[in-house]
This record gives structure tokens, C-alpha cells and sequence, in this order.
């Protein structure tokens, strides 16, 4: 069976390969939406926040012998405790000022990160292994599916679509889009709005050091990896506009197919396939496939 | 009146400084100022932020210096040629960016610039990791032969003020004070009845070719172009020196460049020195943490000092002006 010339063999590898990164587009910009919804600022350390979640799970199997599934739950809850000491030590301070200065905030925080977890491991790629539980692949027929990845897009989209139910549909989640409204009244209704932005922040950050895990073992841990990811992100959010949690999610999921099938069609243009999206998005919609125009 | 002697002074100074540093270095503290000034003029008086300059800076790099090994021109037709190629790119991401505000523009110009770097990466003509070298410098005009460093230090310089004094120009120029007004409140200028679209897009195309200057002027200088110039830890690099310095300020991109620059070259030295001072090993580590350092003066820089060094003596300065008048 063959599409458009490409056989089906060819084809599904890079399909899935696009989901797996789609994925990881999904549950950043997700983090990302999530976060400037609720503290209008655009958190540059994203991409450094799921390189250390990465590197937490390497530690954690390679040096305290932990398994990869203590590590899943450990690893984002860390990262989330480092998110809350960046916002109440750091990011508390700007809410009053132009956004600009909370991406140039979190643009130094990045940069510091990098180059702690540089000092330690190099810029060499550190690899850890698949967990034994998902080792193997399973034969569908049509083509052989290795387990791990199809763990990382089932349990990306699990959480995604958790992270939307509970926006969307639960009481917690209505104070959270009160908050992005009109915070003033909220916390005039008693809600500890402070303290919302503070857990919103940390959640935020925890979603990109639980992709971070997932991430490790299918790809060089390096401490370069998240500003690599982070920028395509950016690209993704401005594709999507940051409005929407669904259309976060679809817009992440799309633009790793979309990447996935360049890698078939045309290999040379799969990195910057997204980019290009991006630009004719700008020129069709300005304010994004889910952005409402002001 | 004091300003005049400011000035006089400076210059003073800068025609002195290649007889009493290392003028290489001098050159490339140039470079990188006018390449924070040019950023600037966004930043501090458009009030756009834009995190994709290194595009430009470093295009600009690699067409001077593909025109000056492959073509032989002459270096000032370079200089024009990379200048263009700023403002070309210039052009086309501006039209973009300018589609959204805020910090989605931010996000554009960050998205686009690696786009420019992934084709510098990948095109023959760049030589990818390995960058072009043995560029050379060639003679100006045919008369001045620029191999020898004085003589490249003197139009270096001229390069320079001759830059700073169009940005200096078009500051306080009508349009300057249009693109003011665009940064105080965009919806008043539109109500104005001002095309704000275009102010913004021209501010960007000159910030561009000024940025492009700079890049080729670089690599006229230091004979090579590698990808360091147009990767996002170079736009990255130039916020930093403008906000160090002082967003908004004409000479503070010039502080701020330079400080970073020195930080860069000598930051190993100073470890060393604090290896010998204190006796803590850690600190010899310092010459390869640039990224850590950068990250810190960066975290620092914009939760105390927002408005930079020339900012801060500003407003100090003020302070002390009215304290006096109420005396």
C-alpha cells in the first residue's frame, strides 16, 4: 500500500515520530498557555525547565538507582518546586511591568540553568534506557511499534487532556480562568489569587519537566536541548495563540504530524517545516489559528 | 556646554586607545556597539523587542565575507553589500513581526532568526561549522591598505560614529518622535491618524542595516564568520548589552556592549584572580561559564537595575538636581 508514492512502511516510522514530537509541542505550549494566561508572562525558561526534568530522571536511574516510574512522578514534582522558588523569589517582582521584562527575566534564568547543568555533563549527550516494562515492540501488521513511544503519546495526551478537564469542567479550574479575566474580583470573592499564580506557575513548569522525562530516553540528554525546543514552541504558540487549551493542544499535535510528514516527503525542510507554518499564518490569520483578533 | 566636553573627551580618547590597548580588541568593542545601538533603536525608542538581531548581524557577517574571499571586492563594497543584506532581511521579517504586538513579536523574530540560522547551518556557502576564514581585508578605496591594524582601527572608528550619529539623528528627528509616541501608546499615535504599521517597519529595516554594518564591519576585522553570529544566544547577547548599559539611552549600548565584550574576553583572568585572592579553586571554572555569568548579570540586571548603568547616573543625577533646587 502506498501514499502519494511513499510506501506505508516508510511512512508510519516518521508519523509516529511526529506524534512522539508533537506531543512534546503539545504539553510545552500547553505549560506555556497555562502560564501566560494567569501571570501575562511568557516563561522563556520553558525549554530549560524540560531539559532538567530530562536530566532529573538521568540522575535519578543512572546515580540513586531509582526506577523510571519513581522518577516520572519525582522528576516533574521537582522541577515544579523549582518553578514555585523561580516565581517567588523572581517572577512575583514584574507582574506590574511590560511582559517584555518577564521574558527577558526568564531568557537569564535559562541561560543560567544551561550553564550550571553545562559545568556538570558537558555539552556531550548523556543517554539513559528505556524502562524494561516498554522495551520491546509490538507488530501491528501494518508496521512494528516500538512501546516506548507509543507510552510517550499515549501519557502526553492523558495528561493534556487531564490538564483541560480540569480547566475546563472542574471549580478549581473556573476560579483559574476567573483569575486570567479579572484577577482583582477574585481575590475580592476571597480566593487566594497569590497563591493560585504561585501553584499555576509551578504546574506549569512541572508539565515541562514531566515531558522532560518522557523525553529522556528517546533522545541525547544534552543541556542544550530545551532552547532548541523552546524556540519551535514559541513558533507553535504563535501559530495556535495562546487563548485556547484545546488549541494548544491540536496546534502541538498538527505541527508534529505535519513535521513528521516533511520528514517523508521533503527531509530537508522538516526543521524548519514549522517555521514556514508559522509565516503563513501569520499572512492569512495574524492572530493565530485559535487567537482572537483585538 | 558639558556635553561638548563629554564629547571632546571621548573622542580624545578613542583616537588615543589604539596606542594603549590591543586595537583588534578596540575594533571589536566598536563593532558590538554599534551593534547595540542599532538594537536600540527598537528597543529604547520604538519599544519593540526584537529577539532575532544575531539574523542580521550575522548574514550581514557571511555576505561580507563571501564578497570579500569568493567575489575579491573591495571592502567598503562589502561593507554596502552587508549592510543590504540586513536591511533585505530585515525587511521581510519585519513585515511579519509587525503582524502581531507585544511579545508575540518578540516570538516571531526570535522564530524567524532560526530560520536564518538554519540555513546558515546548512548552505554550502557558509561553510557550516566550520564558518568562512582568511577573509581579507583588502584596500579601502584602493588607497588605504587595511592589513595594517591602525589604519583599520581609524575606519573602524569612523565607521562607528558615523553610525551612532544617524541613530543620534533619526532620535531626534520628526520620525524619531513619531516612533516615541508609538512606544508611549500605540492606540493614540493610530488615532493620530499615524500609519504606525510603517514607522514601526521602517525603525526595523534601519535597526537591521545598522545591525548589518556592524556584522560586516566584524568580519572585515576579525577575518572570520561563524555560526555564533547568527544563533539566538547572539540576540540574546545584544539585549543584554543594552539593557545593561540602559534601554533608551544614546551612549548606554556603547557601556553595555563593551562591558559584556570585556566580561567575555577576560572573564578567565578574573577567575584566575580569584583563584590567587581567595583560594577557592571553583573560581577557575569561571572562564567557561559565560553562559552562567551572562545568565546572572541578565537575572540582576532586570529585577534591580531596569534602567541600566547610564539610566541609573540619570536618575540619580536628577534626584541630586531637585534635591538641590528644593534647598
Amino acid at each position: 500500500m502506498e501514499i502519494f508514492g511513499k510506501p506505508l512502511q516508510v511512512m508510519m516510522p516518521q508519523l509516529l515520530l511526529g506524534l512522539v514530537n508533537g506531543s512534546f509541542y503539545a504539553m510545552l505550549s500547553l505549560g506555556l498557555a497555562v502560564i501566560f494566561g494567569l501571570l501575562n508572562v511568557i516563561n522563556f525558561s520553558h525549554g530549560a525547565l524540560y531539559m532538567m526534568g530530562a536530566f532529573f530522571a538521568y540522575i535519578g536511574v543512572t546515580t540513586f538507582g531509582m526506577n523510571y516510574w519513581v522518577m516520572l512522578v519525582v522528576a516533574p514534582l521537582a522541577v515544579g518546586i523549582v518553578g514555585i522558588l523561580i516565581e517567588k523569589t523572581m517572577l512575583r517582582w514584574l507582574y506590574k511591568l511590560d511582559h517584555l521584562y518577564g521574558l527577558l527575566l526568564t531568557f537569564g534564568i535559562t541561560l543560567l540553568l544551561e550553564g550550571v547543568f553545562r559545568s556538570f555533563f558537558g555539552v556531550s549527550g548523556q543517554t539513559m534506557d528505556v524502562p524494561a516494562a516498554l522495551s520491546g515492540v509490538t507488530d501491528l501488521g501494518f508496521m512494528v511499534l516500538p512501546n516506548y513511544r507509543a507510552w510517550v503519546v499515549l501519557a502526553s495526551l492523558g495528561v493534556c487532556l487531564a490538564t483541560w478537564f480540569v480547566i475546563e469542567k472542574t471549580r478549581l479550574g473556573a476560579y483559574l480562568r476567573a483569575g486570567t479575566e479579572n484577577p482583582k474580583m477574585v481575590e475580592a470573592f476571597g480566593i487566594n489569587v497569590p497563591l493560585m499564580v504561585t501553584l499555576t506557575y509551578g504546574f506549569g513548569v512541572a508539565l515541562a519537566g514531566f515531558a522532560g522525562v518522557l523525553a529522556a530516553p528517546v533522545i541525547n540528554v544534552t543541556p542544550l536541548m530545551g532552547s532548541n525546543l523552546i524556540i519551535v514552541v514559541f513558533a507553535v504558540v504563535v501559530i495556535g495563540g495562546m487563548g485556547s487549551i484545546m488549541g494548544s493542544i491540536l496546534t502541538g499535535l498538527g505541527l508534529g504530524i505535519i513535521e513528521g510528514l516533511t520528514r517523508v516527503y521533503y527531509p530537508e525542510g522538516s526543521e524548519v517545516v514549522v517555521f514556514v507554518v508559522m509565516v503563513i499564518v501569520l499572512l492569512l490569520r495574524p492572530a493565530g489559528l485559535f487567537g482572537k483578533e483585538k | 556646554m558639558n556635553k561638548k566636553i563629554a564629547v571632546a573627551i571621548t573622542l580624545a580618547v578613542a583616537l588615543a586607545a589604539p596606542f594603549i590597548g590591543y586595537p583588534v580588541f578596540l575594533m571589536k568593542l566598536l563593532c558590538f556597539g554599534l551593534f547595540a545601538c542599532a538594537f536600540n533603536l527598537l528597543i529604547g525608542y520604538t519599544g519593540l523587542l526584537s529577539f532575532g538581531h544575531a539574523a542580521f548581524f550575522g548574514s550581514a557577517g557571511y555576505v561580507a565575507g563571501h564578497a570579500l574571499t569568493v567575489w575579491g571586492v573591495p571592502p567598503e563594497l562589502a561593507l554596502v553589500l552587508g549592510t543590504v543584506a540586513g536591511a533585505l532581511i530585515g525587511l521581510v521579517m519585519g513585515m511579519l513581526a509587525i503582524r502581531r504586538q507585544g511579545i508575540y513579536f518578540s516570538m516571531i523574530t526570535l522564530a524567524l532568526a532560526q530560520v536564518v540560522y538554519f540555513v546558515a547551518l546548512k548552505s554550502p556557502l557558509t561553510h557550516g561549522e566550520d564558518g568562512l576564514q582568511g577573509v581579507p581585508r583588502g584596500r579601502l578605496f584602493g588607497a588605504i591598505d587595511l592589513s595594517n591594524d591602525l589604519a583599520m582601527y581609524f575606519v573602524v572608528l569612523a565607521i562607528a560614529i558615523a553610525g551612532f550619529a544617524l541613530i543620534v539623528r533619526i532620535v531626534h528627528s520628526p520620525f524619531g518622535q513619531v516612533l516615541s509616541a508609538i512606544k508611549e501608546n500605540e492606540p493614540r499615535a493610530i488615532s493620530l491618524g499615524y500609519d504606525v504599521d510603517r514607522y514601526k517597519l521602517l525603525a526595523f529595516v534601519l535597526s537591521a542595516a545598522l545591525a548589518g554594518l556592524a556584522g560586516a564591519t566584524k568580519t572585515l576585522v576579525l577575518g572570520f564568520e561563524t555560526l555564533t553570529d547568527v544563533n539566538w544566544t547572539m540576540s540574546g547577547l545584544v539585549i543584554l548589552m543594552t539593557l545593561v548599559g540602559g534601554m533608551g539611552t544614546l551612549v548606554g549600548p556603547i557601556i553595555g556592549a563593551f562591558i559584556i565584550i570585556a566580561l567575555e574576553n577576560k572573564l578567565g583572568d578574573v577567575g584566575t584572580f580569584l583563584v590567587n585572592t581567595t583560594g577557592i579553586e571553583w573560581f577557575s571554572t569561571l572562564g567557561e561559564s559565560v553562559g552562567m555569568v551572562t545568565g546572572l548579570i541578565f537575572i540582576a540586571c532586570v529585577l534591580l537595575f531596569r534602567r541600566g548603568i547610564v539610566g541609573e547616573i540619570g536618575a540619580a543625577l536628577a534626584a541630586i538636581g531637585k534635591k538641590s533646587k528644593l534647598a
